[in-house]
């Protein structure tokens, strides 16, 4: 157990350094703050290339234009909500790893809570359903029934006895 | 109504599976991503020529002065598919007489210019987009990419990469006539 945890570390941290390649030294900015922002809004762009990798982890060229270009716009003294705007205005809502919350994109956000919800009110009707028919007990049998298992006790009876 | 409900979770499944197959339908393109540019007005900008190449660059006002619709195709030395489209794009112009744009995209003045005078040069215009700059203007996912506009200068189509084979050839001839293009002498 120890020997695998000390395994899965040692993969993980050798791991490590190639994950976080993808920005390189020449890109990253002087101002520490600017560039924890770079990084957090990075990590939110799709790379248009590999398509389910961000930005800030692909080592594309043109994810790599785009980190740079984001740089160059927080330095100018654009707010996180400018830049993604001006992503979005070219490479539409699909550059965002997290879809934005719109009209159109309802379905998607409520869908799986309309689901849940559906889903319990079924199992909650089914519960109520068998319950009720519990608390009655069982229902009674008509003349024509009894007067039916009469005859095949009777009959059984008969069978034993010979 | 009761038999009916009996179904629903039947069909519901189906409605799931349905899905699932489409997901995994071989002819399916994932990256096929509508360009957020299409019905919307080309992206400002302003190219060079490529130094010593004969044509002249490219910037948006060529592309509003009017006139039948145009193809915009980024392409650049180094990729191998735009070799192939090369042939493609130049047939369109030669024998059908479509109007060619290129935006020369991140590539050396002089790979470029060995590439076009080696295959030769289909392009009316094209714009030496050194840095790629001017490619994320109009959304570029790659090269190559071949964009219809329209004489007023509206985006309104996208093809990407080459324009090789029979399909990919009726697509973007059908979408240039739906745009307004006519085929000359006829």
């Amino acid at each position: 157990m120890r020997r695998l945890r000390f395994l899965v570390a040692a993969i993980l941290i050798g791991v490590a350094p190639i994950l976080s390649l993808a920005v390189e030294p020449d890109e990253i900015l002087d101002d520490p703050v600017l560039e924890a922002r770079a990084r957090e809004i990075s990590a939110q762009v799709r790379c248009v290339v590999c398509q389910n990798e961000s930005i800030d982890t692909s080592n594309a060229g043109i994810a790599r234009d785009l980190r740079i270009l984001i740089r160059e716009r927080l330095v100018a003294g654009d707010t996180d909500q400018e830049i993604f705007d001006f992503l979005v205005a070219r490479y539409g809502d699909f550059v965002l790893l997290k879809p934005p919350f719109k009209p159109e994109t309802w379905a998607l956000w409520f869908a799986p809570f309309v689901i849940a919800a559906a889903g319990a009110a079924g199992i909650f009707v089914l519960v109520r359903r068998v319950n009720r028919r519990a608390a009655a007990g069982p229902g009674q049998l008509s003349e024509e029934e009894l007067a039916q298992i009469e005859k095949i006790i009777q009959n059984e009876k008969a069978e034993a006895d010979s | 109504m009761k038999r009916f409900l009996l179904f629903l979770p039947l069909v519901v499944a189906l409605g799931i599976g349905a899905f699932a197959l489409w997901g995994l339908w071989a002819d399916r393109n994932p990256k096929e991503v509508p360009s957020a540019l299409i019905s919307k007005p080309a992206p400002e900008f302003d190219l060079p020529p490529i130094p010593g190449v004969d044509v002249p660059g490219l910037k948006r006002a060529d592309l509003t002065a009017g006139g039948p619709p145009v193809l915009v195709n980024v392409f650049a030395s180094w990729c191998v598919p735009c070799k192939a489209e090369h042939a493609v794009l130049s047939r369109l112009v030669k024998e059908k007489g479509v109007v060619l744009y290129g935006i020369n995209y991140k590539n050396k003045a002089e790979d470029a210019r060995n590439w076009l005078a080696d295959l030769g040069n289909p392009y009316s215009r094209i714009g030496f987009d050194l840095s790629g700059r001017v490619a994320i203007e109009w959304g570029l996912t790659g090269v190559p990419e071949t964009f219809i506009v329209r004489g007023d200068g509206t985006v309104v189509y996208r093809y990407v990469g080459p324009i090789v084979g029979a399909d990919a050839q009726k697509k973007v001839m059908s979408a240039l006539r739906e745009a307004g293009w006519k085929e000359a002498g006829k």
